[in-house]
């Protein structure tokens, strides 16, 4: 358990204000230009609420997608000694510092219809993943499992592999030692991996607009539609970025509390 | 063990998610020709209502509109993304895709658009014509790269005024150029006549007359791979008829 600090020096207490200031100011100012008198209406309109249930589905399959995939890949990384390890954890990070546009035009000459796997699916089986809903969930996995192989794997390395033995020696199979000793372990560190992926995909625009498109009620999630009404509406672009901040906020307060047993 | 069913379910779920999202849209493709158009994101609103008004025209037949930058678009379409009909913003843009082969027929083109200065509400400064823009403290322009910036640099060469570059600020594409007078970042902005329309109730306009002006012309083609070369024909058709030109001048673009 944390011990207290009893008196806090000043110094951490400035500094970090002024973080709060870089994190929180831009909110506030958004919140001061928010239509509050017509935001029901503008968050309830048809388009609005495509655009948010799209986001809200297509983000909860990304987080799965990541978590399926992501936690063996953690797992692999953390445990599995083979050549140019460093190499593939260095690489799968890539999608973080890529700019979201360029992830899209790499997501494109892989997926799309003339892409390195995109083309033999179009050519095989008639499989087109751009401008589909598929797309959407690929691009924002793309970008969001990297959250959760970084949060897993630092906590498979961290944690005290002595229990792991102890339930070995005590005959546990390798599956039941990683399911009831590993997993138990690392599921702070899984949850808050899996809310950052989802937090990320739900925000997702770049990759999306460019390698899904913006296709009504099949690629235009709720950042994609902002970005169309900010043209003729920037009202409503305030009102519906207000809404998925505010989904956000509720469900990253909600999990903390029950799942980190942090509050 | 059961952590390798349970793994296993869920990889057949996630298959057969992936499944029905492609299965839903080629069902809509049986019961009549869709079609997917892209269009230049200020083509948007103009190509949503002209898609409405083709489709109550031609029974069973259903535009899917995908909208972005025309640089995006084109890199969509040199990936083989299963667009129809393809409307750029400019015909640099195009006349990549055409000379890529990706375009099927010679683009034609539909609509064009002038450029305007865009003031705060009111016109404040009294800015009466280009070679005010000199004495403002803050002038939006697009960037040289996009289309919009490049036409308001050789509008402002021809008119002969000179800004001063620290008194420039550059707006990434049309929008953000007038953002930056709506927001009150900027004192003036050369934009498009339908951005400034889009944008009327909170700007003032000043017209650019047409010997100093520039005209943007947009092209459309039919992309090369497409299935549905009837419809999408029938599309660039309408786009170019009565009805497409008519929705196109209610948005403030020119048709000749």
């Amino acid at each position: 358990m944390t011990r207290r600090v009893r008196r806090p020096p000043a110094l951490p207490l400035v500094l970090a204000g002024g973080a709060l200031i870089v994190l929180l100011l831009p909110l506030l100012g958004l919140l001061t230009r928010a239509p509050w008198s017509d935001l029901w209406a503008s968050v309830t309109s048809e388009d609005a609420v495509r655009a948010l249930r799209l986001s809200i589905v297509t983000s909860l399959w990304a987080t799965f997608l990541a978590v399926l995939l992501g936690v063996p890949l953690a797992w692999v990384l953390a445990r599995v000694d083979f050549p140019g390890r460093s190499l593939v954890r260095a690489l799968t990070l890539l999608p973080l510092v890529l700019p979201p546009v360029v992830g899209g035009v790499a997501l494109l000459s892989a997926f799309g219809g003339r892409g390195l796997l995109g083309g033999p699916l179009d050519d095989w089986f008639g499989i087109q993943l751009t401008f589909s809903t598929p797309a959407v969930v690929l691009a924002e996995t793309f970008v969001a499992m990297p959250f959760l192989v970084i949060t897993v794997e630092a906590a498979l390395r961290s944690m005290d592999r002595r229990y792991e033995d102890a339930a070995a020696t005590l005959g546990a199979g390798r599956a039941t030692v990683f399911r009831r000793v590993t997993m138990p372990l690392v599921a702070p560190a899984l949850a808050a991996g899996a809310a950052l992926a989802w937090a990320r995909a739900l925000g997702e625009f770049g990759a999306t607009i460019t390698f899904a498109g913006n296709v009504e009620g099949e690629t235009r999630t709720a950042p994609l539609a902002v970005y169309l009404l900010l043209d003729h509406d920037p009202t409503a672009a305030v009102a519906l970025s207000l809404v998925l901040l505010a989904v956000c906020v509720v469900v990253l307060i909600a999990l903390r509390g029950r799942w980190l047993g942090l509050r | 063990m059961n952590v390798a069913r349970g793994t296993a379910l869920a990889v057949i779920g996630a298959v057969a998610l992936a499944a029905c999202g492609s299965s839903a849209s080629t069902a809509r493709d049986d019961g009549g020709a869709t079609i997917t158009v892209s269009a230049a994101a200020s083509l948007g609103d103009a190509f949503s209502e002209i898609a409405d008004r083709f489709e109550r025209t031609h029974p069973g037949s259903s535009i899917r509109l995908n909208v972005g930058s025309s640089a995006q678009l084109a890199a969509q379409i040199e990936q083989g993304a299963p667009a129809d009909v393809v409307a750029t913003a400019d015909e640099v843009t195009m006349d990549r895709l055409v000379r890529a082969g990706d375009v099927a027929d010679d683009p034609q083109l539909f609509a064009e658009n002038t450029l305007v200065i865009v003031t705060r509400p009111g016109n404040p400064q009294h800015i009466g014509a280009l070679a005010d823009l000199a004495d403002v403290d803050t002038v939006a322009l697009c960037v040289a790269v996009a289309p919009c910036g490049r036409y308001a640099d050789q509008v402002l060469d021809r008119a002969g005024v000179s800004v001063p570059s620290d008194r420039i600020t550059r707006g990434a594409d049309a929008r953000a150029t007038l953002a930056a007078v709506t927001q009150n970042d900027a004192g003036a902005a050369i934009v498009y006549v339908t951005d400034a329309l889009v944008a009327a109730h909170a700007v003032s306009t000043v017209s650019i007359p047409a010997p100093d002006n520039e005209v943007a012309r947009y092209p459309i083609a039919i992309v090369r791979r497409t299935d549905e070369v009837g419809t999408a024909r029938a599309f660039v058709t309408f786009v170019r008829g009565p009805v497409g030109q008519a929705i196109l001048v209610d948005h403030g673009f020119l048709v000749s």
